[in-house]
């Protein structure tokens, strides 16, 4: 009888102590979902806040880098002198690796008719170092910037780029508009 | 389909700027006359939502063909087939990410800031284990997580830890998960996600040091079995706690224990709760624990104070952790590094135009965030280190062989030791 008893008791804590974690779960999961959203989320630079640090190229968990850079075409003024594409004060206008930016001659220079060059920029290549970002913000109309690649990206639950990213320009999106390409413009998206 | 979406809004947001913006490029875009057609950048879709969702599916197949193998089944072999899976799916294939464990921070995130955008599938990866756990025990750990699993197929001869050495241990993971959430709370960093020590083995691409640290505790693993799991494991805390009321937790016995000890050596978790000798338990050895047991009751407050007043001290060393904060306290201490061109994040934050007075606001903010969650997270480690204490005093009543429903991952090795016939 009084095992029984001591039986009961301890069937009757564990009950309450289950319910108890039960109802703390429950409330958990609902509190959450209650700020949960149902579209995905991914990592994108925005390239009106990146400062092309280089960290792009050395701190992501890919390597090389899933941050490669994108060329708006829509903003190149599509420059014989490319600020991007040429060492500043580079001796000759030529394709020369010692004349290029691009650490890792990326950046295709291609004629297209007089005095025009078009620029593409070769992923496999791109480091997402932002050299050239640098130098086509600075001297040219800044139609060259950094973006995490979807088809690279690991999407990390923190990505390790975003956590050094001295800008503060990577922040997460919604999946369904998963880049930030600079347009036709020069100012951020909102103004 | 979502392509097409994103492409007209970019051709809607393009077409809406672009008389603003014409006149602030340098260059004009030319007008060809070769009839060149200018290209558009591409954009590669991410994985998409619905495959996030058939991940959710897969961990919910996976948790029920665990609890199955450990409680119906009761089929070790079965169980090594499901890690086998569950490493190359959730391990190589998804690379360790997202996990249930990380998700702690995800959760906790999204409760101290607002604007934090905590996905559904994530929230499930948080909740699906924990409500398992109630029910079937930690078979999560068993056949369902991949940390786990890379760390049980690898065990291969292991020692037994002395029991003073794993109560001291188990508070560690206590300690993990208390960071975890100051740290994810505050905005400052993911720390569990950072420092996993499989990951990097599991992208097969990390950090030089994260490799070393993977391969170590793999190494450490083959004798002090799940090393990760027992001494770190954040998410094991709260996997304990709901264990240790599940409702059908597996049993080593199929029937009635018979008291063989058969089973004693073959946990290499030390999970194994052995039958207590019940002719120790003298009148006046009660009377002493029962003493103890309440002078350890009544110090609880005092640990909640101690670590809750030591933790909130310490919380200017903590917030130095959040880069704001470290920037902030930098230039205060070391004015003279403004002129310093190699800082990158000093550099960064001068040309960026913001104000000094901006920058210390803001710091100031997180570090009050600091101190108060040091009050929170110390009271916590208070609290749990008081009632570990005053556990050692609790008399133990322990008739048969079983498996600490707590610390027992439901592995289901004990199984196969066990004589005892199942009853038709
Ligand atoms: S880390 Fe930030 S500032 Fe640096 S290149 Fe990347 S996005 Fe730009
Ligand atoms: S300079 Fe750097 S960012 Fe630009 S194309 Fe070359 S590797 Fe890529
Ligand atoms: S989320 Fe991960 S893989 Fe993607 S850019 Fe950031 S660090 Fe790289
Ligand atoms: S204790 Fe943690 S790491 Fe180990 S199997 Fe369980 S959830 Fe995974």
């Amino acid at each position: 009888m009084a095992e029984n008893k001591k039986l009961d008791r301890r069937d009757f804590i564990q009950k309450g102590a289950r319910i108890t974690l039960g109802a703390s779960l429950a409330g958990i999961g609902i509190a959450a979902a209650t700020k949960a959203s149902a579209e995905k989320y991914v990592w994108q630079i925005d390239p009106f806040k990146c400062t092309q640090c280089g960290r792009c190229a050395t701190d992501c968990v890919k390597n090389p880098s899933a941050v490669k850079c994108v060329h708006a075409y829509d903003l190149c003024g599509y420059c014989d002198l490319c600020g991007g594409y040429f060492k500043p004060g580079a001796n000759k206008l030529e394709t020369g690796a010692e004349n290029q930016l691009c650490p890792t001659a990326a950046i295709e220079r291609r004629f297209i008719e007089e005095p025009y060059f078009e620029f593409i920029i070769d992923e496999e290549l791109c480091i997402g170092c932002g050299k050239c970002v640098k130098g086509c913000g600075a001297f040219g109309n800044g139609s060259l910037h950094l973006q995490i690649r979807h088809d690279l990206c690991d999407n990390c639950n923190e990505c390790a780029i975003a956590r050094v990213c001295p800008s503060d320009a990577i922040s997460r999106i919604p999946a369904s508009q998963a880049y930030i390409i600079k347009g036709n413009f020069t100012e951020t998206q909102e103004s | 389909m979502k392509k097409i979406l994103s492409r007209i809004f970019l051709l809607l947001l393009f077409s809406f700027v672009f008389f603003a913006a014409q006149s602030q490029q340098r260059f004009p875009k030319p007008e060809f006359e070769s009839g060149y057609e200018q290209p558009t950048p591409t954009t590669p879709e991410p994985r998409s939502a619905g495959m996030e969702w058939a991940d959710v599916f897969v961990l919910l197949a996976v948790l029920s063909m665990a609890s199955w193998l450990a409680i119906k089944k009761r089929s070790r072999k079965g169980m090594i087939w499901l890690s086998l899976f569950t490493l190359i799916y959730f391990g190589f294939y998804r690379e360790g990410c997202i996990c249930s464990i990380g998700s702690i921070q995800n959760v906790a995130l999204a409760f101290f800031d607002s604007g934090y955008k905590l996905s559904l599938t994530v929230l499930a990866f948080f909740l699906l284990p924990l409500i398992f756990a109630l029910f079937f025990g930690r078979t999560f750990c068993a056949g369902a997580c991949p940390l786990g699993a890379i760390q049980d197929l690898i065990v291969i001869n292991p020692v037994s830890i002395p029991s003073w050495v794993r109560k001291t241990l188990d508070f560690f993971p206590y300690v993990y998960l208390g960071f975890a959430i100051l740290f994810a709370a505050t905005g400052t960093d993911f720390i569990i996600c950072r420092y996993d020590p499989f990951v990097g083995i599991f992208r097969m691409n990390a950090p030089y040091i994260m490799i070393l640290l993977g391969v170590a505790f793999l190494f450490l693993g083959m004798f002090f079995a799940r090393p990760y799991c027992r001494v770190f494991c954040p998410y094991g805390v709260l996997l304990n706690w709901m264990s240790k009321f599940s409702k059908w937790h597996m049993t080593i016995s199929p029937a009635e224990c018979i008291k063989c000890k058969l089973c004693e050596p073959s946990c290499p978790f030390d999970a194994i709760e052995i039958p207590v000798n019940e002719k120790e338990r003298t009148e006046s050895s009660v009377r002493k624990n029962l003493k103890r047991f309440s002078f350890y009751l009544v110090l609880i407050p005092v640990w909640i104070l101690a670590g809750g007043f030591a933790l909130s001290k310490a919380h200017v060393f903590l917030s130095r952790a959040n880069p704001t904060v470290y920037l902030a306290e930098i230039l205060i201490t070391h004015p003279e590094l403004k002129t310093d061109t190699e800082n990158l994040d000093i550099q960064t934050f001068l040309e960026s135009g913001k104000s000094m007075q901006e920058l210390v606001e803001e710091a100031t903010l997180i570090r009050n965030k600091f101190r108060r969650g040091g009050w929170y997270l110390g009271g916590f480690l208070g609290l749990v280190l008081g009632i570990m204490i005053m556990n050692q005093f609790t008399m133990r009543k322990q008739e048969i062989y079983e498996p600490h429903k707590g610390n027992c991952f439901s592995c289901a090795r004990c199984i196969d030791y066990c004589p005892v016939e199942k009853k038709k």
